[in-house]
C-alpha cells in the first residue's frame, strides 16, 4: 500500500486557495520547504508539537494517489458519454475493483445493469448485506487490497452499518456502495429511504452522498484513495438514483478534490534516532507488534529489527502471524487471554517500542498499573492513536515498513558504534515464565471433547499456509493461542469491534482473494448461527471455504464469565434448553442444515476421530464443508486478565497466579 | 484543572460538515462551551470557533480527532493572550418607567446598545469578551432578565497574519 509518485495528467481545476498541488491525483510533489523554516512553531496546532501529529497543511505527504494496490489497469480514458451508472462502473474498473459482493434493490437497481456487462468485476450475490460486508473485509484483510460491498438503500444499507463498524475498530479498507432514493425524494421518508450518511458518520473513516452524475468517477477514486491510504479504514459512497439514471461525460484519471487529507508516512528522523538511542539503551525492552505492521506488509522489516536488537516480541490479536511463531524471541500473544511471558513481559518491560499497535484496553488492562516502568516509543501511522491511552516518550508518525526500516538502520549504526543493548538478565527471566507458564488446556474429564484440542488439531494438518478465520468467542481466542501463525495476513477475525457471524461471510470473500490457499473459518456454534446463510453463497459461487464450528451448545465466553463471576448463573447462554440437553448442540443440527446449503456436512464427537475428520476436509477442494465439532461445555480460556483489573493480576488456571518472582 | 481552549477550525464548506464535528465531540466525550461557525474570505472554506473546555491531555486528542476527519483543513489554538474573542449578546430586560433611566444607564456605562423599546422592556444588543457579557448580565439580573441569546465566541489571532494565509506557504512539519 505504499505510495508511488507515476506522473499522470491532472485535470486543472480552479485552485482554492488551500491548493497545494498534493491534492490532486498524480500531481508533481509540493515545492520544497521555504528557505527561512518557523522554528518548531508552524502553523499552531493545538497540543505540543512534539506529538509529532501532522497539521492539516503538511506539505510533506505523499501526493494523492490511487491507491497502488489498485493501479488503474487501462490507460487514461478520454471523455465518453455515459450514465452515471455506466460511470460507477467505469470508475470501479479503473481503480482496479476484481469483485464486488453485494444485493440489489429498488434504488442502487440503475448500478446493477453495467455491471452485467463488466468483463472485470465479478459480482457474488450474497444472502444477506451483512454478508457482502463481512465478505469485503475478510478479501481486503487477506490480500491487502480494498475489499467492496454493494447494498441498496434503506434496510439494505442499514444491514451494512455492523461491518463498517467492524472495518472501522479494525482499520480495514473497505469501500461500500449504497443506492439512495432520488434526490428530488431525500428528505421525505421515501421509500427505502435511510440517511445513512448520518448513521454511519461515527463508523467510518469518511463517507459520500452523491447526488450529480458528474460527481461519481472522481467520488470512487477519492473513497478508494482514502480507504486505503494512511490508516485504513471503511469509506461509504451512497449515490442518488437519478444521478445514475442521468448521463455525464466520463474521464480518467480525475484529480480528487481532498484539501483536508495528508497522511503521514515518512517518519521523522530525528525522533528515529532518539527510539534507537532508548533501544540501545534499555535493560528489559519489548516490541510490541499490532496489525499496523500486517496493514503496512511490515513483517521482513520486523525480523530484521527483532534480530538485530534481540528484543522479545509480543503480537497482538490482530498481529498473529506478523512475527512467525516458531521463532525464539516470540513471547505470543499480550492480553486479556495473552500468554503469561507476553503480558509479563509487557508489565516489567522498560521500554515498550510500540508498532502499529493501539494499546487497546485488552492488552492494557487497568492502564493506571500498565507497564509502570517503562518508557514508551509509538509509531503509528495515526498520530491520534499516540499519546491516547498512554504517553508516548518518543513519538513517531509513519508507515511502518518506513519505521522499522529506518529504526533498524539506526539501531546497526548504533551497534557499529559499540552502543548495544544488554538483554541477558531480561531473558534469563523471560525463558522462565515462557517455560513455567506455556499454553496448556485440562482434558475434559467428562469424555467430551477438549475444544481446543480440536482447534490445535486443525492447525497442525492444515498448516501455515492456510488461512485461519474465526467468529468472536472463546473459540476466537483458542484460535489465536493454539494455531501457529508463521506469515502475515493468515489469521483474519474481528479484533476491535468483536463481531459475532464475522467468520462465514469474512472466509468467504479471503477465499474469493486467495483462491489458491486453504481457508478454515473457525467458528462458534452461537456465532455461526448469525450468518450461516452466506454456505449457499459459497455453494453456488464455488467458494470451497472450510468451516470448523465448536459446537458447545452455548455462548461460551459469556458463559465462562458466568461461571467465573456470576456465581454460575448462567442467563441466557444456553443455546438449548435444560429440558433436553441435546438441543443445545443439535438444534439445528449444523450436518443436515449443511447439507441444506449444498455443503458436505461432517460431525465430529470423539477425540479419536478428529485427525480423520480433518484430513477428510482437506480432501475436498470443490465444496464448502461444515464440521460440526461437538465439544465440552464448560472449557475455559486462560491464561485471563479478569476486565478492569490490573496485569499484574493476570491468572494462567482458575484462582492460579503465576509467581513473578520465582527464579529457579 | 480543566480549562477553556479556543479553537479556530477551518473545514470545506460543504454539507454535513457541521454535524461530523459534533458528532466527534459527542462521541469523545469532549466538552464544547460554545461553537460558532460562518463564512470565511474564501469562498469554500468556513471557519469553526470552538471553546473547548477540558485539559491539556484531552485538548491534544481533541485537536488530533479533528484532524483526522477529512473536511478539516486546519486547526489553531488561539491563546487568549493573542487572539480576540468576542461574543454577541442581545438581552430583553424588564424596564417599567421607572427601571428604565437605570438600565439605560447600565447600557452606557457598558458600552451597549439599545436595540427595541416596549412599553414594559428593553431589548439590549451588547458585544465583548465573555467575562464582560457576563458582568452586564449579573449587573441586570436585578431588574429581571426576560430573555436572553448568546451567539459562540469568534476570535481571531492578533498581528498582521491570518491562518488562512499561513496554508498558502509551505508548511514545516512539527516535530
Amino acid at each position: 500500500m505504499t505510495e508511488q509518485s507515476s506522473p499522470v495528467p491532472s485535470k486543472a481545476h480552479a485552485p482554492s486557495p488551500l491548493d497545494i498541488p498534493a491534492r490532486t491525483a498524480g500531481a508533481k510533489p509540493a515545492p520544497p520547504r521555504s528557505a527561512a523554516p518557523q522554528s518548531g512553531a508552524g502553523p499552531a496546532a493545538a497540543g505540543p508539537a512534539q506529538a509529532g501529529s501532522a497539521p492539516a497543511g503538511s506539505a510533506q505527504a505523499a501526493p494523492a494517489q490511487p491507491p497502488a494496490a489498485s493501479r488503474p489497469q487501462h490507460p487514461a480514458v478520454a471523455p465518453v458519454r455515459v450514465t452515471g451508472a455506466q460511470a460507477l462502473v467505469l470508475a470501479l474498473e479503473q481503480v482496479g475493483v476484481d469483485v464486488v459482493f453485494g444485493i440489489p434493490g429498488g434504488a442502487v437497481l440503475p448500478a446493477y445493469d453495467p455491471l452485467l456487462d463488466s468483463e472485470q468485476i465479478r459480482h457474488i450475490l450474497v444472502r444477506h448485506e451483512q454478508g457482502a460486508g463481512h465478505a469485503a473485509t475478510g478479501y481486503a484483510q487477506a490480500t491487502g487490497r480494498t475489499g467492496v460491498c454493494m447494498a441498496t438503500s434503506g434496510p439494505g444499507a442499514t444491514n451494512l452499518v455492523t461491518p463498517l463498524a467492524d472495518a472501522y475498530m479494525d482499520s480495514v479498507p473497505v469501500v461500500a456502495i449504497t443506492g439512495q432514493v432520488s434526490t428530488n425524494l431525500i428528505g421525505t421518508d421515501g421509500f427505502q429511504e435511510a440517511d445513512i450518511s448520518g448513521i454511519t458518520y461515527p463508523v467510518t473513516k469518511h463517507n459520500f452522498l452523491v447526488t450529480k452524475p458528474e460527481d461519481i468517477a472522481r467520488t470512487i477514486g477519492e473513497a478508494f484513495h482514502l480507504a486505503s491510504t494512511g490508516r485504513p479504514g471503511p469509506v461509504l459512497v451512497d449515490i442518488a438514483k437519478d444521478a445514475m439514471q442521468a448521463t455525464t461525460e466520463f474521464t480518467w484519471p480525475v484529480p480528487f478534490d481532498l484539501p483536508g487529507y495528508h497522511p503521514v508516512t515518512r517518519p521523522h528522523s530525528r525522533q528515529v534516532r532518539e527510539a534507537a538511542r532508548m533501544i540501545a539503551d534499555a535493560k528489559r525492552p519489548v516490541l510490541y507488534v499490532g496489525g499496523g505492521v500486517i496493514k503496512a506488509d511490515a513483517s521482513a522489516e520486523l525480523l530484521e529489527l527483532a534480530e538485530l536488537t534481540g528484543a522479545p516480541v509480543v503480537t497482538t490479536l490482530m498481529a498473529r502471524g506478523a512475527f512467525p511463531d516458531s521463532h525464539e524471541l516470540h513471547l505470543g500473544m499480550p492480553g486479556m487471554h495473552g500468554t503469561v511471558a507476553a503480558v509479563g513481559a509487557l508489565q516489567r518491560a522498560d521500554l515498550i517500542v510500540a508498532l502499529g499497535a493501539r494499546f487497546d484496553d485488552r492488552v492494557t488492562g487497568r492502564l493506571d498499573s500498565f507497564a509502570p516502568d517503562a518508557l514508551i516509543v509509538h509509531a503509528d501511522i495515526d498520530p491520534a492513536e499516540i499519546s491516547k491511552n498512554r504517553r508516548a516518550d518518543v513519538p513517531i508518525v509513519g508507515d511502518c515498513k518506513e519505521v522499522i526500516a529506518e529504526l533498524t538502520a539506526a539501531v546497526r549504526t548504533d551497534q557499529q558504534h559499540g552502543r548495544t543493548g544488554d538483554h541477558e538478565a531480561w531473558w534469563a527471566q523471560l525463558r522462565q515464565w515462557r517455560d513455567n507458564y506455556p499454553l496448556g488446556y485440562d482434558e475434559p474429564d467428562d469424555g467430551t471433547l477438549a475444544p481446543q484440542y480440536v482447534i490445535e488439531r486443525i492447525g497442525k494438518i492444515a498448516g501455515p499456509d492456510a488461512i485461519y478465520l474465526a467468529g468472536v468467542g472463546q473459540h476466537q481466542m483458542w484460535a489465536a493461542q493454539f494455531v501457529d501463525y508463521e506469515k502475515p495476513r493468515t489469521w483474519i477475525n474481528s479484533g476491535g469491534a468483536g463481531t459475532m457471524g464475522f467468520a462465514v461471510p469474512a472466509a468467504m470473500g479471503a477465499k474469493v482473494g486467495m483462491p489458491d490457499s486453504t481457508v478454515w473459518a473457525i467458528d462458534g456454534d452461537g456465532c455461526f448461527q448469525m450468518t450461516n446463510q452466506e454456505l449457499a453463497t459459497c455453494a453456488i459461487e464455488g467458494i470451497p471455504v472450510k468451516i470448523a464450528i465448536i459446537n458447545n451448545g452455548n455462548l461460551g465466553m459469556v458463559r465462562q464469565w458466568q461461571t467465573l463471576f456470576y456465581n454460575q448463573r448462567y442467563s441466557n447462554t444456553n443455546l438449548g434448553d435444560r429440558k433436553n440437553e441435546l438441543h443445545g448442540t443439535r438444534l439445528p443440527d449444523f450436518v443436515k442444515l449443511a447439507e441444506a446449503y449444498g455443503c458436505i456436512g461432517l460431525r465430529c464427537e470423539t477425540k479419536e476421530d478428529v485427525d480423520g475428520v480433518i484430513e477428510q476436509a482437506m480432501a475436498i477442494n470443490d465444496q464448502p464443508v461444515v464440521i460440526d465439532f461437538i465439544v465440552h461445555k464448560d472449557a475455559m480460556v486462560w491464561p485471563m486478565v479478569a476486565a478492569g483489573t490490573s496485569n499484574d493480576d493476570i491468572k494462567f488456571a482458575r484462582d492460579m497466579a503465576p509467581d513473578w518472582e520465582a527464579m529457579d | 484543572m480543566s480549562e477553556q481552549h479556543t479553537l479556530s477550525v477551518l473545514v470545506e464548506n460543504k454539507p454535513g460538515v457541521l454535524v461530523r464535528i459534533a458528532g466527534l465531540f459527542s462521541r469523545r466525550g469532549f466538552n464544547i462551551e460554545s461553537l460558532a461557525v460562518g463564512p470565511t474570505e474564501h469562498e469554500e472554506i468556513s471557519r469553526m470557533t470552538i471553546v473547548v473546555n477540558c485539559e491539556e491531555h484531552p485538548l491534544e486528542q481533541v485537536t488530533k480527532q479533528l484532524n483526522k476527519l477529512i473536511n478539516v483543513l486546519k486547526i489553531v489554538e488561539l491563546e487568549p493572550s493573542q487572539a480576540v474573542q468576542r461574543e454577541l449578546m442581545l438581552i430583553k430586560v424588564r424596564a417599567d418607567s421607572d427601571a428604565r433611566s437605570k438600565v439605560l444607564e447600565t447600557v452606557e456605562l457598558f458600552r451597549a446598545r439599545v436595540v427595541d423599546v416596549a412599553l414594559d422592556a428593553v431589548t439590549i444588543e451588547a458585544t465583548g469578551s465573555h467575562d464582560k457579557l457576563e458582568a452586564l448580565v449579573r449587573v441586570l439580573e436585578p431588574f429581571g432578565i426576560k430573555e436572553l441569546v448568546k451567539s459562540g465566541t469568534i476570535a481571531v489571532g492578533r498581528g498582521g497574519r491570518s491562518i488562512t494565509d499561513r496554508t498558502l506557504r509551505p508548511l514545516e512539519r512539527s516535530a
